[in-house]
Formats: C-alpha cells, structure tokens, sequence
C-alpha cells in the first residue's frame, strides 16, 4: 500500500522493527505474540473440549489432559489476556489519547517486550520438554512437592513475564502523569484513559507478590525448605493467600482495560457524551481499590476461619457495586444518542450483555453458603469466562475492529466483520451457559473423565466451542486479507472525537505535527447532526496533514 | 438417551437452604437481567441512526439516578451477604452429637473409618436422618470432600483437620468427588455416599471389614506406643495429664494459651517441643515416621473421649 514517507509503517527492515522505540510499533509486536500464545492456548481448549464429549477419558490420557488445561490456563491468563488491551490497544492508543509522540520511557517500553519474549520463551521450553500439570493456579504442596512435570520452567516464564507487566504499567503512569497534551486535564481525559491508568496501578502493585510467591514455591520445590508444604513444616494455604492476592487484583487487570474500550466504543457508535463521566471513571479506581481486599472469596472452603469468610463476602459484594455503576451508566448513554451498528458496536453490546451475566453470577459465588456448592465446578468456570472472554476477548475484539484502520490504514470489510461478531456471541453463550448448569449439578472442574449424566451438557459446549472457534478464526482472516485489499481508511473514519483520529491513518512516526490543545471534555458528540458538537469561539483544531 | 436434569437432587437438611438462596439468586439476576437489558434493547432500537426519535437536550449525567442505582444494588447485597452467611454459619458449625467418621484423603482414594470399627474406602455408608460429621485430614495433597446431593465440599489438608456435617434425608445413593485438584488421576478420586435406613446401618456396621472401634484402637495405641507410661495414671515422669483436656485452654510455656482441638495434639505428637504446656520440659521424642494419619486420628479419637464422659467409649 501507498504509505505517507512519514508513516510509523514506512520503514521496512527488520531491525526497524526490533530495534524500534515507536510505541505504535511495540503494540504490533505485542499483538504479534499474543496471537502465537493464543493459538497455542486455543488447541489446547479444543482438545479438551473433545475430550469431554464422552464420559470415558479416551481422546488423552488423564496426565496428558491435566496438562492441557494447565497450558490452556497459563498462556490464555498471562501471556494472552493479561498484555492483550494494555500491551497491545494500550500502547498504540494511549500516547495518541494524551497528545503525546511515545511513553515516557519508549526504551523501557522495548525492553518490556524482550522480557515478556524472554518469558514466553521459557513457558513454551516448559511446554515443548513436556508440559506442567499443576494447573495455572500452581496449588502447593502439589506443584512444590508431588507434581513430576516442568513446573519451575513454567514458573519461571510467569515470573519473568510478570516484569514486562511492571514496567509496562509504570511506564502509563507515568505517561498520563507527565505527558498530557495541554489542556487535557484529568477530567477531560478519555475513560480508556482512566481504566488503563487503574489496570496499571494493580500491575505495578500486585504482580511482585505473584513474583515472590512463585519464587517461594520454586525454592521449597528446589531446595526443600518449608514454606508450603506441611510435612517440612510449611502452610498450603499461605501460598493460596499469596497466590489469590495477586490473581485477584490480577482478574481486574483482566476486565479493567475492556470496560475502558467499550466506554470509547459506546459513545462513538451512539454519538452521545458519556453518562456520568465522573462515575464511570471513578469506578474504575474504585474496581481497583477494592479489587485488593477480595483475594479470599477464593477459599470458602480452604480452611480459611468462618469469620474471615464473612468479610470477604461482604467486600466481594461491595466490588460488585461500581461494575454495575458503569453497566447502567453506558446503557444510559444509549439514551437520546444516534445508534449505528458498526462491527465495534456489536462487540460493545455483547460485552455488555455477557459481562452482567457474567457479573451477575458473581454474585452466586459470593454468597457463602452457595459458593460452598459450585466452588470448584463448572460454574465458576463458566463464571469466569464469562467476565474474561465474554468481556476483555468480546472488548478487545471489539477495540481491535475500531482501531484497524488507525493502526493499518485500512478498513476491515464490515459484512464479514458483523458476522463475526454475531458468530461469536452466539458460540460463546451456547459454550458457557450450558456450564453454569453443570456447576450446579455438581461437575467439578478440571475432571478428565466424568458420571455420564454430566454428558448432554458437556456436548453443548463442544458444539458451542467449535462455533466460537470460527468466530475468531474469521477475522483472523479478513484482518489479514484487509492489510492488501481493504478499503484504504480516512484519518478519521467514526468520525470520532479522541485525539487519537486527529492524526493521518497510520499516523506518522510521532503521532502529531503539532501537539493537539484540548479544549473540552471526551466525547463532544452531537447526537442530532451526529457530528461533532460545533467549538465555540474557538480557534480551529489544525491537524496540520 | 441422557438423564436430563437442571438442578441436583436435594438429599440432605443443609441442600435445602442452599437450594432456597440459589433460587433467590436467580430471580434477583433475572430482575437486573430486565433492568439492564430491557432499556438497553428498547434505546438500541428506539435511537437507531435512521430513527426520527427526539435527540435534544440529551442529559449528560443524574445525581438522583446514579444514586438510585448505587444504592438498590448495595441494598440488595446487604441482603444476599447476610443470607449467605447465615446460611454458611450453619454449614461450617458442626453440630453435637453426630456419627462421628474419620477420613483420610490420599492421591487417589478416600480411606474411612466409622468410630463402630467399620472401615471403607471410596464409599462412605450413613444412616438416614442422623447427623454425621467427617474428621477430615490428607496424608498427601490438598483434596476436597464435595457431596453435590448434600451441598456440602470441604477442602482437606495436610497436617490438619477439617469437619465437615450432614443430615440425609433421602436414602439413596450419591456421588462423592474429590472436588479439589489433586494430580494425575484427580477425576478418578470419585466414590459415593449411600444413605440407609438406620436398622440396615446397623446390620452393615457389623458385616465386612470390621477393625476395632476407634476409642480403642487409640486407646491400644496410646499403650503400645509408649504414650501412657508418661501420660498415663501410675507416671513418675512429669509429663501432662490428657483426662479433661479436650476443647480447653492450655497456657503454654512463654505464657501464650492454645485450644486442645485435633491440631495441637496431633502437632504435639509430631512436632513435641513446638508448643509446650506451661511448667512441663521437652522430655518427649518425635513420634514422626512412628504413626500412621490413620493411627493419630484414632489416638486423637481416644483423648478426645478421655474428655467427653467417665466411661471413654461409645
């Protein structure tokens, strides 16, 4: 394709991509990556899902399967869903959001990059010597004293991976810190802006524990020295209080980055301001605050004092309160607005839709005496795919649709792009519904074979599976078909307000000719033109292309 | 071709109150299900782009609403949580007067021991409408005792313990699944519970593998192992007395105080000079690679019963 010679794509070699300090191109890179680890995550979810259309353990054997649903989970949580919209959308958008050229530390940004490689290549070493078997959660004294399997490679790998996690986050700190465009207070900020700001408040805070208790857990398993296991004078279930500590928060880096996408998707498609700007981005502090003291809703059962119980019940039900703040604020923003439904919208709308489900069930899991039932079933499960592919994968589907043509100049072909999002909700619902009903029944998770009674369920969600996974195979597709063919994009093709379409598709190398002066609040739609809203007594914005 | 259900069967006292909550759940989700998705349907269909709906003066935000729609939803979590612990209070508080089974979990397997002497593995026999609480330890991993019929899943531990009680109510036979992974052949530690009627209880209580009951297999033990030359009624050595000391305090050297429950007595076999009753020195040896989970649940038993009556046997 004809790029401008100012282009962030115009340079071609190889090491212009390796060596690059351009925040635009480390989001590529990252999207690269993440679309391997994916991959890989998604056979390993096929063969299980397979597996489990009959009762009998026959596809696999027992070890084989146990270690597929340890890959699955660890390269879907860490080395997919956790970089996939801060890593990838955040580091292409963000600095474009703030009117800014890169990061404040563009250098360190690469190096992110490498270690999160370094990370992932030590995860595959794991993975290609013969897999784990631990299951993500990495549970002592099973990883750190029974298990046979290469669980310190893997640990490694999420430890050193859980860095690039760090410095990523520090560096958007301080990228909305320090690199704002003038004028663009904090309240005139996006809310992507907000939510990647509270994603990364927990990367930077969270991920060490996860760090040092998997550095625990690998020196009992080295070197013996009890720390979890009780036979050598340790406490099992110290670690899952250290564990949870960090995966809790760290569901939150999971589904924080989403709502901020779907806040910036529903008010493009329905041409409306947010409603309740100040609530939604204060919930997202919120989500991030609270999101630190929940960790044990994850062991009801563990052994943990009732007393402690009760306490994180009642504050998993006070985290529920600023998620369902911004489900009703977008739905309000419907209100008056001019709605069109473009592929991004779709995927707004399903996240909505899945993420209440999926926050509704929640609610299950943090009644006590209920979760004491479906712990550890199919229903949390079903619980939590709902909140992390239901929400971020539909979230960033639905921002990787919406910034195509930012990032590659071209459009996505609409027709195929509505179908895919439809193919996708569908798929996902008639592959997860069916498991919150298993759940109840009684099905455990993590069961290689399983009581026939369990099976007509079970060959639902194969079939919903195997529909999900045209879903993403689709776009796959005609992403890549549209690099060549697609319609070349405008510079502003929502005719959308962030800063970020101020700027040529693809922008150039430094974002802006001249830095951007923000005069109003995000989302300055007009619902009745469907424009812009009209600047008053104001000098015109020159994006100087 | 399949046996459909949507919910479990509902076997046990506990199932129903759980039942109850889930039911709530489901009708509060449905109301929110309306809430959001029927404004969200009808805006969607009402504003579409070609629509000639009003669009002016649109409102930007509403004190009043955001307020309602923090505060309905508080409200109505106050009132789920309260639920919920009620109900999980009633779950985790083991009751008097149960049929009291020890259990051990292993990789792969439920051993079981009934306090009649009965022993069992992977199945677990009770009598319906009598109240039983397991006496849970693991001699490996982490493991989980998950009933679905009763709705009752307590993860069980290395080097402690953990009840966990029911009441049948419907003979019958249930799954049992180790609910908590636990390595390679995890989905194959499944048994299953069957609930009889008392008289045929009885009668199998005493046919099959029949050991001796549990007070005096530690009572036996607690002599063989050497534990009543020091412990016991005509001792020279100043060691502690264990009549009556079950549940209660103990002050420990240091002048902190711990509970006597299963932990301490059982660390206090294992691991002697980690916590000492006040006034007694560290004359007693490590019983560590001595005794089976099995043994020190039966030893424990027996201390137990030195505390419960004059007479120590059921």
């Amino acid at each position: 394709m004809k790029l401008q010679p100012q282009s962030y794509l115009a340079e071609h070699t190889v090491r212009s991509w390796l060596l690059t300090h351009d925040h635009k191109r480390i989001g590529i890179l990252y999207l690269l990556t993440i679309i391997v680890f994916f991959a890989i995550a998604s056979v390993a979810a096929a063969l299980m899902r397979i597996e489990l259309v009959t009762p009998q353990g026959d596809l696999v054997t027992s070890e084989t399967y146990n270690k597929l649903f340890t890959i699955h989970g660890v390269l879907m949580v860490w080395f997919f869903l956790i970089p996939s919209i801060p890593a990838v959308l955040g580091n292409f958008i963000l600095p474009m959001m703030l009117g800014a050229r890169d990061v404040a530390f563009p250098r360190l940004n690469l190096l992110s990059w490498y270690i999160f490689i370094a990370g992932g290549v030590l995860a595959l070493w794991s993975l290609i010597h013969g897999g784990v078997d631990t299951g993500w959660t990495f549970y002592t004294p099973y990883s750190s004293t029974y298990s046979n399997s290469h669980v310190i490679s893997m640990a490694a790998g999420v430890f050193v991976a859980g860095f690039s996690s760090i410095i990523t986050g520090m560096n958007f700190m301080v990228t909305v810190h320090k690199m704002r465009a003038p004028g663009l207070r904090w309240f005139r900020l996006p809310l992507l802006v907000w939510s990647l700001y509270a994603t990364s408040l927990i990367m930077v805070l969270a991920t060490p524990v996860l760090a040092i208790t998997l550095a625990l857990m690998s020196v009992e398993r080295v070197w013996g020295v009890g720390i979890f296991d009780p036979k050598i004078g340790g406490d099992p279930v110290l670690f899952q209080h250290l564990f949870w500590f960090y995966s809790h928060p760290a569901v939150y880096i999971m589904i924080l980055p989403g709502m901020g996408v779907v806040s910036e998707l529903i008010t493009c498609f329905s041409r409306r301001r947010i409603f309740g700007y100040g609530y939604v981005a204060a919930a997202s502090m919120a989500i991030a605050v609270l999101g630190f003291v929940v960790w044990g809703h994850h062991m009801f059962v563990a052994g943990q004092s009732v007393y402690s119980g009760m306490m994180f019940s009642i504050l998993s039900y006070m985290v529920s309160i600023p998620s369902a703040i911004k489900v009703f604020n977008w739905t309000a923003t419907l209100h008056k607005g001019s709605i069109s439904f473009a592929t991004p919208m779709l995927y707004a709308l399903g996240f909505i839709g899945l993420f209440t489900i999926g926050g509704l069930t929640g609610l299950f899991l943090a009644a006590l005496a209920v979760d004491v039932h479906v712990t550890d079933t199919y229903f949390v499960v079903a619980h939590f795919h709902y909140i992390m592919v239901g929400g971020m994968v539909m979230a960033f589907m639905g921002g990787l649709h919406y910034w195509w043509p930012k990032i590659t100049g071209r459009m996505y072909p609409e027709f195929a792009g509505k179908l895919a999002a439809m193919i996708t909700f569908i798929g996902f619902n008639l592959t997860f519904f069916p498991q919150f009903i298993l759940g109840y029944l009684g099905m455990p998770r993590r069961y290689h074979a399983y009581p026939p009674e369990f099976q007509f369920f079970h060959i639902l969600s194969t079939a919903g599976a195997s529909i999900l996974g045209v879903g993403y195979l689709l776009p796959f597709l005609y992403f890549l078909w549209s690099l060549k063919w697609g319609r070349v994009a405008s510079g502003n093709p929502w005719e959308a307000t962030g800063l970020e379409w101020q700027t040529p598709s693809p922008p150039p190398t430094h974002n802006f000719e001249k830095t951007p002066v923000v005069t109003r609040e995000p989302y300055a739609y007009d619902a009745v033109t469907g424009k812009e809203e009209p600047q008053e007594g104001l000098m015109q914005q020159t994006s100087a292309v | 071709m399949w046996t459909f259900r949507l919910f479990p069967e509902a076997a046990s006292t506990g199932a129903r109150e759980v039942d109850l909550l889930y039911f709530a759940l489901i009708a509060i989700s449905a109301f929110f299900m309306v809430v959001v998705f029927g404004p969200l349907i009808f805006f969607a269909i009402k504003y579409r782009r070609r629509s000639k709906a009003d669009r002016t003066n649109p409102p930007h935000g509403s004190f009043a609403l955001e307020m309602t729609w923090t505060a309905i939803p508080l409200f109505i979590s106050f009132g789920l949580f309260t639920w919920g612990a009620m109900a999980y209070f009633d779950i985790e508080r083991a009751p008097k007067n149960a049929l009291r089974i020890d259990v051990v979990g292993k990789q792969w397997m439920w051993k079981l021991q009934h306090a009649e002497g009965k022993r069992e593995i992977d199945e677990l026999h009770v009598p319906v409408g009598q109240t039983v609480l397991l006496t849970m330890t693991s001699q490996d991993v982490i493991h989980s005792f998950y009933v679905p019929a009763f709705r009752v899943k307590q993860d069980v531990l290395p080097g402690r313990y953990t009840t966990e009680w029911f009441k049948p109510t419907r003979t019958g036979e249930y799954h049992l699944f180790c609910a908590e992974f636990c390595g390679t052949e995890h989905s194959g530690m499944i048994g299953r519970v069957v609930v009889m009627e008392p008289n045929a209880y009885e009668q199998w209580l005493t046919t099959g593998d029949v050991a001796l009951p549990s007070v005096a297999a530690g009572q036996r033990l607690f002599t063989q192992l050497g534990c009543s030359g020091c412990h016991g009624d005509s001792s020279k050595i100043p060691a502690p007395r264990l009549e009556g000391i079950f549940g209660k305090p103990v002050p420990l050297n240091g002048g902190a105080t711990t509970i006597a429950d299963e932990k301490y007595i059982r660390d206090s076999i294992l691991m002697p000079g980690a916590q000492i009753a006040a006034g007694y020195e560290n004359l007693m040896p490590t019983f560590k690679d001595r005794i089976t989970e099995e043994e020190l649940m039966q030893v424990i038993t027996y201390i137990r019963s030195l505390s419960e009556t004059n007479t120590p046997a059921r």
